[in-house]
């Protein structure tokens, strides 16, 4: 039964780690850039929900203040710090979103101090038993939102225009250009999906644990950016798997005491070995890179 | 007579500080083939490529249809009706032979419009047809050259340009290819073609211009130049 309920908590942790990570991968594929702020949008999405509730009340109306909001974030940091540098070097659109990230930190931390706020109108507590077994709301909810997300992006990326466009644009984006394809407007859509994506998650994480802090959204970033690269970046199938795994070793890694000081570490050593084995993770294409 | 449909005027493109084209003008006529030829690195796809908007001249301009290219944003230069087949076909590999064509179809809104274009080059192209479920990435190099250019009749092109279709294709193929770019000027396309198989291309086109380290060397009919000594030594291998 431990063994059950660490699954269950680890496809449920897993299942936020795989809606943030599907964020970095598809802006990864699309834009071919790792947008390290991204975690941080999260944490904005946070203090977004903590003003709306403090207005308004309603935990699903700053939801969605929060979606709107990390949208228009995620898109105008687009806009303003990594469209200026499509053509720079790697390293320099890096860097850039290393300073993006320390900004957002730093602005949150001098709007809203540094002592973390409660959020106890987004928790959800209790849960279900079902004999020795204990599930809470929050990770069943968790579960839900990580099905709908992962079917509902997986229809649109095969199905839709836009998505079709998206495919051919992470593949070949003069190509795209070539077939008619706005190339900008759908990097722009894709940092709009990863960021609203954001703000789902760390409605997630505050519903299982409502503290909210400038960096909320640093380790969930670093560990969610570790399974889109054990997917396999660039692949949302391969995010989702990757962030589901890790959050499933961490879990049992948690459950087990011998284990548990050095979860963290197990995480990492399964980045390591996934790597070993395969370079561009589980799902993640061998391709030669073009000049 | 009339304004040609392309007008290529002083054409100066760089790759940083390296000069890859040094002023080429040449034009191409409404219904006509006209090939550009040259060897490796001549400049043919620098200047393919600044035609259809992907790279911008420092000096001289693009005129399609009476209109100067210079502004125009390389995704709206297709829905003027100037398509492009690339060179190395580039089909998006993840994506099957139907949502490869779909894609080429991205600019236009009329759905009755595009199944009967869909119909059509499924007719031309049979083999697209049975193949169309499958990742293009699967398919044989000849079926990539025709799914690049049954993505590019998708967008119902007035004129199409041409980036070495036939290369790396067995003989076979590669008649099969110039007869399908001589089909397009039947059905009333125009088409900048460039080959690095100078006698076929020569065969097929009305006029041919020649490219030699970024500036045209010789242009004129092909049935002239085809018999023409220098041109017979350097690209006919005669
Ligand atoms: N991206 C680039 N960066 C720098 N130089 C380039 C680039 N692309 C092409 N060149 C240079 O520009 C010149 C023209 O290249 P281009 O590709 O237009 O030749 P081409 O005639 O198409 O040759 P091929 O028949 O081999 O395809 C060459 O000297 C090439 O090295
Ligand atoms: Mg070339």
């Amino acid at each position: 039964m431990d063994f059950l309920s660490a699954l269950i908590n680890g496809l449920s942790s897993g299942g936020t780690y795989a809606i943030i990570a599907l964020g970095y991968t598809m802006v990864y594929g699309i834009a071919k850039m790792l947008n390290f702020a991204h975690g941080d949008v999260i944490m904005v999405g946070g203090y977004t929900m903590f003003l709306t509730l403090m207005a308004l009340g309603h935990p699903l109306v700053a939801l969605a203040a929060a979606t709107v909001f990390c949208v228009i974030l995620g898109v105008t940091i687009e806009r303003l710090a990594y469209r200026p540098l499509r053509g720079a070097s790697p390293l320099a659109v890096l860097i850039t979103a290393i300073g993006v990230s320390f900004l957002l930190q730093s602005l949150a931390q001098i709007i809203f101090g540094s002592s973390p706020k409660m959020l106890v109108q987004l928790q959800i507590s209790g849960g279900i038993t079902l004999g020795a077994l204990s599930i809470d709301y929050s990770t069943l909810l968790t579960l839900a939102v990580t099905a709908v997300v992962m079917v509902v992006l997986s229809l649109f990326v095969k199905y839709s225009k836009t998505g079709r466009a998206m495919v051919a644009v992470s593949e070949d984006r003069d190509a795209a250009l070539l077939m008619g394809v706005n190339t900008n407007a759908i990097i722009a859509i894709t940092f709009a999906i990863g960021s609203a994506l954001a703000a789902i998650a760390g409605y997630l994480m505050l519903c299982k644990a409502p503290s909210l802090s400038n960096t909320m959204g640093a380790m969930p970033g670093i560990k969610a950016f570790t399974a889109a690269v054990i997917g396999g970046i660039g692949s949302i199938p391969g995010a989702m798997l990757g962030g589901i795994l890790l959050g499933v070793v961490e879990s049992i890694s948690y459950s087990v005491p011998a284990l548990a000081p050095f979860t963290d570490a197990v995480e990492f050593s399964i980045l390591i070995l996934v790597l070993l084995v395969r370079p561009s993770g589980i799902l993640g294409k061998m391709r030669r890179e073009k000049v | 007579m009339s304004e040609p449909l392309l007008q290529v005027k002083d054409l100066e493109v760089y790759y940083g500080v390296i000069q890859a084209l040094k002023g080429i003008s040449f034009h191409v006529n409404e219904g006509e083939i006209v090939s550009l030829i040259g060897a490796n690195g001549a400049g043919k796809t620098t200047t393919l490529h600044t035609v259809t908007g992907l790279l911008h001249p420092k000096h001289g301009s693009v005129v399609y249809a009476g209109q100067n290219l210079a502004k125009v944003p390389a995704h709206k230069i297709v829905s003027m009706g100037l398509a492009h087949v690339p060179e190395g076909r580039r089909v998006f590999q993840n994506l099957s032979v139907y949502d490869n064509l779909l894609l080429g179809a991205y600019t236009q809104t009329d759905k009755e419009k595009i199944s009967r274009q869909m119909d059509s080059v499924f007719d031309q192209f049979p083999r697209l047809k049975e193949r169309r479920r499958q990742l293009a990435g699967t398919l044989s190099g000849g079926e990539q050259q025709m799914l690049a250019m049954g993505r590019a009749l998708l967008s119902d092109p007035k004129m199409i340009v041409m980036d070495e279709p036939s290369m790396g294709l067995s003989p076979l193929l590669v008649s099969e290819i110039f007869e399908i770019i001589q089909s397009f000027r039947a059905a009333g396309k125009t088409v900048l073609l460039v080959e690095q198989n100078a006698k076929k291309a020569m065969t097929v086109s009305d006029r041919v211009y020649v490219l030699e380290t970024g500036s045209i060397i010789k242009e004129g009919m092909a049935s002239d130049l085809i018999n023409d000594e220098s041109i017979k030594k350097a690209y006919l291998g005669e």
